[in-house]
Formats: C-alpha cells, sequence, structure tokens
C-alpha cells in the first residue's frame, strides 16, 4: 500500500472528516485554513479562508453543501463547500474545540472551552435552512463539566447530546431538555482526559481514545462498557471502519514528552484492533509526529490519518486487508 | 520578455520593475490543459515568472487512470467538475501538495499469522497487572511466581532442585520446539538446538572443580603450587595472580583439578597448612558474578 501525502497544512493537523458520499476529505489544522481534497487521489479542491486562529473541527451536512468550522479564534463558521464562501460567523467568548451538525442539518452542537472566567459550555444552535435566515441565538446551553469538552456528538434520532472530555466522564444530555440523563462511572471510565469520540455509522455505539493508554467501546442508550481496547500510547484518534468490525487508533507521545522519554518510545503508528476481540490486528507506520486525527473513508476502503508533523496521509487498501484474519 | 512586448504596451516599464513577479501573473497566457486522450495522457501548460524575472513555460504531463471499482454518485460526480477555490486557484504545478509515498507500507502485524494469540495476550496480562500494581515485575526465579516475593525470599527455595548448570536444562527442549513450532521469535545461533555453544564450554572449563588458594606469600610461583597439589590428584590448571605493574604476586592463585574429589581433598588438606611462613587458605573459587 502506498499511501497518498497531503502536504497542504503548514501546523499540526486537529480533525479529518469525509462527506456522507466518500469523495470528499476536509482537513483542520492549526493553520487557519480548513481544506477540501479530493479523497481518491489527494487532489486539492480548496481552502476556507477567513479564521484568524487555529481551527479545531469540522462537519460537513449531508448533502455536501454546508461546512460548519470551529475555531480557537472564538468563532465558528459556516461556509459554502462549493464556492468556499463564509456565510455566517458565531461569535463566543471562547476557542470553540468541537462541532457536530445533527442528523438533518437543522441543528449543530459546539463546545467552547474554558476561558478567563468563562466556563466550558455545549451550545445547541438552530441552523437555517437559508443562509439569510440565520441567528446567532443559542437554542440550549449545557453546564457541566470540568475543563475543556473536547468533542459533543449527537446521539441516535437527535435525542441525545454525547459529551466527553478533560474530565474524562462521558455524559449524555438530553437535546430538548438539556437534563443530564446519564454520564459514566469512575470504575469503568477512563482516567484521564478523553481527547476522541467517535460515533458507529448507525449510533448504536460509539468509541473514545483518551490519554490513558486506552480506548473504550460503549453502548450510546444505556452507556455501559462493551470493551476496552489497551494500547501503550496515548490516544490522540480514533476511528471504526464500517465496512469491518476495526477499531483504529491512533497517537503517540506528547511533543513535549519528547525530551523527557526513551527516545524510541514514538509510536506514531495508526494500530487496527479488532473491535469484538479487542486484538491488535496490525499497524500502519509512517507519521513522523503523533497522530492528531483519524478518519475512515465511509465505503471503509480507505482511511486517512492527520499527524502533528503536518501531513495528511490517505490510504487506500488493497485487497489483503479485507482478507486478513485475526 | 519580448514576446510579451504587446501586453507592456499598456502599463509602463518602469512600475513593472518595482512590483515583485506575482503581480505580473495577469500578463502570462492562461493555463491550458490539453486532454485527456484515449490513453489518459493529460497536458497541462502553465507559465510563470522564476526568481530572475524569467518567463518559465510548464509543461505537466500526467496519465489519468480510471479506477475501475469506483463507483461514485451523481453529485460526487458533479463535485469533481467544481473550480478550485481558496488557495488551490493559484497552485502551481511545481508545489507538489499531493504526493504518492515513496515508501511501500504494510500492515504490521504484530505476530506472525496463524499464531496463537495466547503468548501474546499473557504478557499483556503481567504488564497490565504491573501498571495497576504500580509494582516492579516481581517474579521468583525458583517457583516461578509473579509478584508474591523475590528469589531470596522463596519458601519453596530447599524444595526446588539445585541448578547446577543453569543454561543447559532449558536450551535442549525449548529452543527445539522454537525451531520447530516456528513461533516466528528469534532465537540467537548459539542456542539453538545443535549449536555447540563453545562460550559455555569455556565457561565451564574454567570453573569446574576450581579451588582458589590465598594468602600465597609473594614468591611463589606457579611451578610452587603445581608441585604442591599435584600430590592429592591430576591438575588441570594452575594460576597464580600477578600484578601487571609491579610483577610481584598478589597473593592468591587457582588451581583446577580433573576431578572433583581430588580437589575436595586437597581443601581438605590444604586448608590452613602452613607454607613459607604463611597459613593458607583454601577453598571452592565461586564461579564468577557476570
Amino acid at each position: 500500500m502506498r499511501p497518498i501525502l497531503m502536504k497542504g497544512h503548514e501546523r499540526p493537523l486537529t480533525f479529518l472528516k469525509y462527506n456522507r458520499d466518500g469523495d470528499l476529505l476536509f482537513s483542520c489544522a492549526k493553520d487557519h485554513t480548513p481544506t477540501v481534497w479530493f479523497a481518491d487521489n489527494g487532489e486539492r479542491l480548496g481552502t476556507y479562508r477567513g479564521h484568524n486562529g487555529a481551527v479545531w473541527c469540522c462537519d460537513v451536512s449531508r448533502d455536501s453543501s454546508r461546512l460548519i468550522t470551529g475555531s480557537a479564534d472564538q468563532t465558528v463558521k459556516l461556509w459554502s463547500v462549493q464556492t468556499g464562501a463564509q456565510q455566517f460567523t458565531f461569535k463566543f467568548d471562547s476557542p470553540a474545540r468541537s462541532v457536530d451538525f445533527s442528523v438533518g442539518d437543522e441543528l449543530a452542537v459546539i463546545t467552547t472551552d474554558p476561558f478567563m472566567e468563562v466556563t466550558s459550555a455545549i451550545q445547541v444552535k438552530r441552523i437555517a435552512r437559508d443562509p439569510a435566515d440565520q441567528n446567532a441565538e443559542s437554542v440550549l446551553v449545557l453546564k457541566g463539566h470540568q475543563g475543556r469538552i473536547n468533542r459533543a456528538v449527537w446521539g441516535p434520532l437527535n435525542k441525545n447530546i454525547i459529551s466527553a472530555g478533560e474530565d474524562a466522564v462521558i455524559r449524555i444530555w438530553d437535546a430538548e431538555t438539556g437534563k443530564l440523563v446519564n454520564q459514566s462511572d469512575k470504575e469503568n471510565g477512563h482516567k484521564k482526559p478523553i481527547t476522541s469520540l467517535a460515533m458507529a455509522e448507525e449510533a448504536s455505539h460509539f468509541v473514545t481514545g483518551s490519554l490513558d493508554k486506552s480506548a473504550k467501546l460503549w453502548d450510546t442508550r444505556s452507556l455501559k462498557l462493551i470493551k476496552t481496547y489497551g494500547t501503550e500510547r496515548p490516544v490522540n484518534a480514533v476511528a471504526m471502519s464500517p465496512l469491518i468490525d476495526h477499531v483504529v487508533l491512533g497517537g503517540g507521545q506528547d511533543a513535549s514528552a519528547v525530551t523527557t522519554t526513551d527516545h524510541r518510545a514514538g509510536k506514531f503508528d495508526a494500530k487496527f484492533y479488532d473491535k469484538i476481540l479487542t486484538e491488535e490486528i496490525f499497524g500502519v507506520k509512517g507519521h513522523f509526529g503523533p497522530i492528531n486525527a483519524l478518519a475512515f473513508n465511509p465505503d471503509g476502503r480507505s482511511f486517512c490519518s492527520g499527524g502533528e508533523d503536518g501531513y495528511v496521509r490517505l490510504h487506500h487498501f488493497e485487497q489483503d486487508y479485507f482478507s486478513i484474519k485475526v | 520578455m519580448a514576446s510579451n512586448g504587446l501586453a507592456t504596451n499598456k502599463l509602463r516599464w518602469g512600475e513593472l520593475e518595482e512590483d515583485d513577479g506575482e503581480d505580473l501573473d495577469f500578463l502570462l497566457p492562461p493555463r491550458q490543459v490539453i486532454g485527456p486522450d484515449e490513453n489518459g495522457i493529460k497536458k497541462v501548460i502553465e507559465y510563470k515568472f522564476d526568481d530572475e524575472g524569467n518567463k518559465v513555460k510548464i509543461t505537466t504531463t500526467t496519465r489519468v487512470r480510471k479506477l475501475a471499482k469506483a463507483r461514485l454518485s451523481k453529485r460526487a460526480v458533479e463535485r469533481r467538475s467544481w473550480a478550485k477555490f481558496g488557495d488551490a486557484v493559484h497552485e502551481d504545478v511545481g508545489a507538489r501538495l499531493t504526493m504518492v509515498s515513496t515508501e511501500e507500507i504494510l500492515l504490521e502485524r504484530p505476530r506472525a499469522p496463524g499464531s496463537k494469540a495466547e503468548e501474546n495476550k499473557g504478557s499483556g496480562d503481567s504488564l497490565a497487572q504491573m501498571a495497576k500494581g504500580g509494582a516492579v515485575l516481581m517474579v521468583c526465579r525458583t517457583c516461578g511466581k509473579k509478584g508474591d516475593h523475590w528469589t531470596s525470599k522463596c519458601p519453596y527455595k530447599d524444595l526446588a532442585a539445585p541448578v547446577e548448570t543453569f543454561v543447559d536444562k532449558p536450551t535442549g527442549s525449548e529452543a527445539s520446539a522454537g525451531a520447530a513450532g516456528g513461533k516466528g521469535s528469534y532465537v540467537p545461533p548459539s542456542m539453538r538446538a545443535g549449536a555447540e555453544r563453545p562460550g559455555v564450554e569455556m565457561r565451564r572449563r574454567n570453573d569446574e572443580n576450581s579451588v582458589r588458594v590465598t594468602n600465597l606469600s609473594e614468591d611463589t610461583r606457579e611451578p610452587d603450587l603445581l608441585e604442591l597439589f599435584r600430590t592429592f590428584g591430576a591438575v588441570s590448571r594452575v594460576y597464580v595472580a600477578i600484578d601487571q605493574k609491579t610483577g610481584v604476586s598478589r597473593g592468591f592463585g587457582f588451581v583446577n583439578f580433573v576431578n572433583k574429589e581430588d580437589a575436595e581433598r586437597a581443601i581438605n588438606k590444604l586448608n590452613g597448612y602452613g607454607y613459607d611462613n604463611l597459613i593458607l587458605r583454601v577453598e571452592w573459587a565461586t564461579p564468577r558474578t557476570n
């Protein structure tokens, strides 16, 4: 397998997202311009210029017409995917960490960081079909997390919002009333900040990755711990294959820890685990920095990883991948 | 530069020099895309100014291949022809933002395919245990118990059979099993079945039935020692430690016997024996720790 290397970003990657058809790949990085690529050959289609800070997260509407990005410049912007034109800007009092469109693209959940005296919050915004009608009102503001909320996503049928962050607790909120429905207990839960959360295609379960060097698979409805994937590196990114029961973990030693730990302990490869047997199947090497972002193509035949090294590596699987036995 | 003389008529050349090359882009002929033809050959002709201000024509020939299995939705096909925007508009061919890796990336299996997982699992467990307790890995070499006690504190120490030659026993069975089973783990040549371990042989020769003699007088030389010990049996080696710098004996030596019984007798007889107005001390030589 010869991956395609995409060097469009000058700073570490933060997030990767495929559109639903799997032909476009959106990448966010600490430089200020999210970029869209053709997912088959890695050709750059365009960039979204306008942010004035690191872009932490993005999401694309189901019809691939609109993009929402959250940035450290304390704004969340809506874009036209085709032209790269800004449609609307939500302004906040603190950096926006995570964004996610609901099913149907009528709502968006945005998390904001703790900043100065402002505590972290989850905000729900209504997304107007016509950008001209868009307003900045929050439908719902949820507070309760300690520290940053690294990821908040919609549950099945938009009934709940699932959030996780630095306090290592996964919380499920009612998306209508804003009440806390459920939260993970200390015993089963992660011991260190949760860095990533990836929802399964049909939203029945999701996987979280944490700096405690593990990833965990949870039932969406009951928040029951189903599986734990142990690894020897802090996990920065997780993704699930929609085709085969595989979980991919990406991470690696923190850049700031390079001088204080063993020089061989880089561990910058993406590790594939069997979802059910929780056994490591294989690793994919290539990055020369920790992996910050992972995404699986919705067709399950390719995946990409984005690293601290500023590269996006797009891997199209060869036939042997599909016949691999544990 | 003569070729774009027409265009320069519209503005003064003096202005041209002040500006940087980038602003002159409108003077260049537009980008031209030829193909792809029936063989999938596509040509892109672009013009740009190089660092010295010379106009350069860049022709990039690429081969467009259709992916056999690509099933794209109508919308996706439509998106394929979208115009570039943002920074991608001014992308020059030399930028090479997208490259195919020159390195072949393999799916690296943690163990050889087809091997059993038990081994791996076991080690994972012990590691997990270690991490959980925050304790050091404590394995008793006598009874093999993990995390209970150190080797020296082993309650089963007396029950366990004494290990005379620590390398001998495991290699025979384990190494051959490893070779036959094809576990995939590396076995050094010296440890493989059928290998004639020279290192071990050497050590054994030096260590076997070795007697240490201390409190020798400075005048004692190896022939003297041989004479003294030969009476007990066949001696294979005699050695007296001599200081490299001064050339004087350091007062101790080693004597190796062919038979263990002879060595034993020598120890019993000569320990405490007065030799050259000094009382000898004779005992079993302890094997070197390294």
